[in-house]
């Protein structure tokens, strides 16, 4: 990486002779470390191609192009990258390429911008300044992923848009779980007659936060707590507020502070948090069986 | 050491392009797992042992494979295990649970939920993290480049290629490509799906089914990491893994080849000139990531279990450009 930033490009040489670009940390063959690095050219040698004609995101241009892997002179195997072309037809297996260096090396493959035809035009030289070793890179990396609700989940959310707590029953075991499931994580079916329950519980344990950290929503020290519904068989993590952080307990009655109806949609945040109810305690072999 | 272990049980759910369930694969197992326990006669509670393939890539979650547990129903307390790999190689380490001699039966599953991301981008992240998956090169990309080099190399050809497909090859041959020289038929569609297997050892098999598909041979190796560093015309690991299982006489022979060309690839690695190759359609049929390579299993020992076929092989892959393979031998007694 700090050779690239110079604008050169170096490869190592293996237990077998074979110089590999990039260098590589073992040998691909008999795992031996590998230490003796070789400069190569900037120019080579296409072995194989294909076509990039609706380009994916991250990738090194947003227009057409083609992959390559590249032979460069005085390596003895390929390094995958771009080649700038307008159309497919300008690729071929055995087409000399050159590399395009970035404008702004920043120490890593992506000085390379990607490799363009081999054309009567000079290549931009090597810098040869001096520069301190790239220690590190950073590769952002973005996946979009689309999550799917399952039935059973879906009724519950559509039931919170209502103000609504809807669990359902397992059909064997007979436990109400809120939210359902897709399978009853005792007896591996999914859950299947709705029960409603109240905005009332019982605060089965609790933690009380005190570290900040990024994207925290309430000033610390505050209390994330596990909420047993009344009629519920399993409690579910919430906030517990209107009292000092340091009067919550194991047992402890609580209600439902739900947001203005304007602002619920499809989501358990429509309750903004709980709040103690003032009933007595709980007792404690009524939750015993949630811990 | 246990010697005799076979397969007697496979079912999958569905190959489809995409499904309604979450990315954790309950709601494809739950019914895999009832199919399974039927044909057995066996319940969750005769489970020795766990065990699944799966990949929080995929799934965009973590711990994904600890909420598809959920499908088991897993009180009292179970053994079990995870691989972030195809499901084929959560069988093997079954089996190897299974010579040791800690249980008798095993329940190896495998699932993937290809549709709720971009596929291709997500398979660029297995590539090297340093100077390749900074640059996206997506999985049918790198399948390209590959077909391409054994093009040129004479190993095979773009009506080869289409012929691993079948059907009317000229019009197949006048469809577009989508990765020169890749077209849509050369490639496996992106599938949703689950399956599952049922290991068990000499006469717990005998008794769960008439004819179990017997393991004979159960291999798998790696090739580089490094792109280059691989001659990708051929597969050093698939040849290592069938020569220590041993493949001879096998009959018929399911791969896990979700691009044409490495179907051909393949074939010619593991010398299968007789056998018949992917009577099931392969991985080209329906490769949900994660079980395609189970099901390969799955699809082989039926044959047994039917009594058509006495000795078969089973292909798994997993990695860019098949870096890493599994061999499975498996035979009726």
């Amino acid at each position: 990486m700090t050779e690239l930033r110079a604008r050169r490009v170096v490869g190592i040489r293996g237990s077998d002779g074979r110089v590999h670009v990039p260098p590589v940390e073992y040998d691909p063959v008999t795992a031996a470390p590998l230490t003796e690095f070789v400069e190569v050219g900037t120019e080579g040698t296409v072995v194989t191609w294909t076509w990039m004609a609706t380009p994916l995101e991250g990738q090194p241009f947003d227009r057409p192009f083609g992959w390559a892997m590249v032979l460069l002179d005085g390596a003895d195997t390929p390094m995958l990258h771009a080649v700038d072309v307008v159309e497919s037809a300008e690729l071929s297996t055995g087409m000399r390429v050159r590399i395009r260096w970035a404008a702004t090396p920043g120490g890593g493959i992506h000085d390379i911008e990607c490799f363009e035809p081999v054309t009567g035009r000079a290549p931009s030289a090597a810098s040869g300044a001096v520069v301190d070793a790239v220690s590190g890179i950073t590769t952002p990396v973005r996946l979009d992923v689309v999550h799917s609700v399952s039935p059973e989940e879906s009724r519950y959310l559509r039931g919170l848009a209502e103000g609504r707590l809807l669990a359902q029953r397992c059909p064997r075991c007979l436990k109400v779980y809120i939210p359902p499931r897709g399978a009853c994580p005792v007896d591996g079916v999914p859950t299947v007659e709705e029960v409603e329950l109240p905005d009332t519980g019982t605060v089965t344990t609790f933690c009380i936060v005190n570290v900040p950290f990024l994207g925290q929503r309430i000033p610390p020290p505050y209390v994330a707590a596990y909420v047993l519904l009344d009629g519920a068989d399993i409690a579910f993590l919430h906030l517990v507020l209107g009292c000092p952080a340091d009067e919550v307990r194991m047992g402890m009655r609580v209600r439902a502070v739900w947001k203005q109806r304007s602002e619920w949609g499809t989501t358990l945040e429509n309750i903004d948090h709980f709040t103690p109810s003032g009933e007595p305690d709980a007792a404690f072999d009524t939750y015993a069986g949630h811990l | 050491m246990t010697a005799d272990i076979a397969v007697v049980g496979f079912a999958q759910a569905p190959n489809v392009r995409r499904t309604a369930g979450t990315t954790n694969g309950v709601e494809m197992l739950v019914p895999v797992f009832a199919e399974l326990f039927a044909a057995t006669g066996l319940s969750k509670s005769d489970v020795d042992f766990w065990c699944s393939g799966s990949s929080d890539y995929l799934a965009a979650r973590a711990f994904s494979f600890i909420a598809a547990v959920d499908a088991i129903g897993a009180v009292p307390p179970i053994m079990e295990s995870h691989v972030e790999m195809d499901g084929a190689w959560a069988l093997y380490e079954a089996w190897v649970k299974l010579r040791t001699g800690e249980a008798d039966t095993a329940l190896v599953y495998g699932f993937g939920k290809s549709s709720a991301g971009n596929l291709r981008r997500t398979l660029a992240l297995q590539l090297d993290p340093y100077t390749v998956a900074p640059l996206w090169p997506d999985s049918v990309t790198v399948a390209a480049l590959q077909a391409r080099l054994g093009i040129d190399a004479g190993r095979w050809s773009e009506r080869a290629m289409a012929e691993v497909v079948g059907g009317d090859v000229d019009t197949l041959l006048t469809h577009p490509y989508i990765a020169d020289p890749l077209r849509r038929h050369d490639c496996a569609p992106i599938t949703d799906g689950a399956s599952a297997i049922i290991l068990a050892t000499g006469d717990r098999a005998r008794e769960i089914n008439d004819r179990p598909a017997w393991i004979t041979g159960f291999e798998h190796r790696i090739d580089s990491g490094s792109l280059g560093a691989r001659d990708l015309t051929g597969s050093p690991s698939t040849v290592a893994a069938a020569r220590a299982a041993g493949v001879d006489g096998v009959e018929l022979a399911e791969l896990h080849a979700p691009f044409t060309h490495q179907a051909i690839l393949l074939r010619d690695a593991l010398g299968l000139t007789k056998a018949v190759v992917n009577p099931s359609g392969g991985a080209l049929a329906g490769n949900p990531m994660f079980a395609a390579g189970l099901s390969r299993i799955g699809e082989a020992a039926r044959r047994v279990f039917d009594g058509s076929h006495g000795r078969v092989l089973a292909h798994a892959t997993s990695g860019p450009a098949l870096q890493q393979n599994l061999v499975c031998v498996m035979e009726g007694r």
